[in-house]
């Protein structure tokens, strides 16, 4: 019984916390469109989300698309399949593991950072300044990093994509002896709208849990240098786990039904 | 200006509130004294509407507390400055005049910005730098010029003198003073440190268990016959007040 009361009460204060993230998405969508707006801190958002991201998304699309297409090439050769590496590269890439490695990488690189930013302005009793200051928390801190978050990541996907194909290509035909042409109109051919489609929309779902993740943990904080760490911890597991759980639902809805 | 009537606050089964009357007049400069822990802060809090009492009444200036209404026209300094580290000084203390229903030009706000600097003995060439590169005593005096950037009527002050040395916190006392004197406005300290008491407060009010236990003006406080006061004020370990050992 003890036991089984434990699992209970962790599957409760489970549920509790997606409760509270999900109540915390519905306000945070709802001042999206209430002003007023803070343009700079948007702008300073998508640049920090999205153009410091390209170094980090762009060395991980490129090596993972040259390893796809050295696995691809191994693996195809024992049943004489290595032509196929463009066309797996390129729906590996696109569908699968140009989004959710470029959200994880976000979860790493951006979740963690708003976490960490917003729980040292708790502790530091900067949020409470904001509210003295008249400005909410929400619309200033939030609502600027969800959205661009939701702006950036699927053009981070995009881009992580296009160089993950790249690095495909350039290992392909650099050390495998595919022909260029030929391996870039296969890709070409191949790819359809709804993988772009599938890829993009992952992208802005991925984008939009991650910061909204890191944004809930910062604000709801414990206190101290314990109550950082554990924000920044939580927000990356956590948003890694809804990276991934997302994924398996929107790969299911838009290839299987 | 500002009444606190029967007000009770709970943390589960730690009642930090039990009933606390307090009123400050407009134009005055009340500070509560009282331990750590007897809920000043929470005081303060109740006030600010960040957090909700359980029961009880608050009201501003004559109505009950309209946020909104009542942070328009209010500054506050943290205990610890809480300045935004990701802004210059200048952009930190004009915070209210860059943006929402205060917002100003930006070189408006700017020239205000370093006259609050001014005010408060820190010079323009400290407006560029950000919060970090500043000492203790500096960043609480920027946190000052923020409290005072838009001329509210209404300031709190939360442990303004703590860590910092005496000299520095006598700075600040003067300067709080000053400040409070020059702009006429109604003013609630939260302190620990005597010397700050006598040197900002028209009037004194004692929190302990929950309640304020003795109230009046500073002049008083020296011969209030309230123990839980005298105990406080002379720091004795004997008393009313059981100290946690």
């Amino acid at each position: 019984m003890t036991i089984l009361a434990a699992i209970g009460r962790s599957v409760l204060a489970l549920l509790a916390s997606v409760g509270r993230v999900f109540i915390f998405a519905v306000q945070a969508l709802s001042h999206v469109v209430r002003p007023p707006f803070y343009h700079k801190e948007l702008a300073a958002a998508l640049l920090n989300i999205g153009w410091l991201s390209l170094p980090v998304v762009g060395l991980t699309a490129i090596f993972t698309g040259g390893a796809l297409a050295l696995q691809i090439y191994a693996g195809g050769a024992r049943f004489n399949a290595e032509a196929v590496v463009p066309q797996i590269v390129a729906i590996g890439m696109v569908r699968e593991l140009g989004p959710v490695l470029v959200g994880l990488m976000i979860a790493a690189r951006v979740t963690s950072s708003i976490a960490a930013e917003i729980a040292t302005m708790k502790v530091t009793e900067q949020i409470d300044a904001l509210i003295t200051l008249s400005t909410h928390p929400m619309k200033y801190l939030t609502v600027p990093r969800v959205l661009a978050a939701l702006i950036s990541v699927p053009v981070l996907v995009a881009v992580g994509d296009i160089i993950g194909v790249f690095g495909g290509y350039a290992v392909a035909t650099g050390t495998l002896g595919f022909n260029p042409a030929a391996y870039i109109k296969n890709t070409v051919d191949f790819l359809e709208p709804l993988d772009i489609i599938s890829s993009l929309t992952k992208g802005a779902v991925f984008g939009f849990a991650a910061a909204l993740i890191g944004c809930y943990f910062g604000m709801h904080s414990g206190r101290g240098a314990m109550g950082v760490g554990a924000a920044t911890k939580g927000s990356v597991e956590a948003a890694a786990m809804v990276i991934l759980a997302a994924n398996f639902v929107l790969t299911g809805v838009f290839f299987t039904l | 200006m500002i009444k606190m009537e029967g007000v009770t606050k709970s943390f589960g089964s730690n009642h930090v509130l039990k009933g606390l009357d307090l009123e400050i007049a407009r134009g005055t400069s009340m500070v509560i004294i009282g331990g750590s822990g007897t809920g000043k802060s929470i005081a303060l809090k109740c006030i600010l509407g960040l957090v909700t009492p359980d029961a009880g009444r608050i009201t501003v200036a004559g109505g009950t507390s309209d946020r909104d209404a009542f942070l328009a026209r209010f500054g506050m300094l943290f205990q610890g400055g809480a300045l935004f580290d990701s802004l210059p000084v200048w952009q930190n203390v004009a915070f209210r005049l860059l943006r929402g229903s205060l917002a100003k030009p930006r070189a408006e706000a700017r020239e205000i910005a370093i006259h609050k600097l001014r005010r408060v003995g820190l010079g323009a060439d400290v407006a560029d730098r950000f919060p970090s590169e500043l000492s203790g005593g500096m960043q609480k005096r920027v946190g000052l010029a923020r409290a005072i950037a838009a001329d509210p009527e209404i300031i709190f002050f939360d442990e303004p003198t703590t860590g910092l040395d005496p000299i520095m916190a006598g700075v600040i006392n003067a300067l709080i003073r000053e400040i409070v004197t020059e702009m006429g406005a109604t003013a609630m300290t939260i302190t620990h440190d005597m010397t700050s008491v006598r040197a900002i407060a028209d009037n004194v009010a004692m929190l302990h268990d929950g309640v304020i236990q003795w109230s009046g003006p500073v002049a008083d406080i020296d011969h209030s016959g309230n123990a839980h006061l005298d105990q406080f004020i002379h720091g004795r370990a004997e008393g009313p007040i059981q100290p946690l050992r």
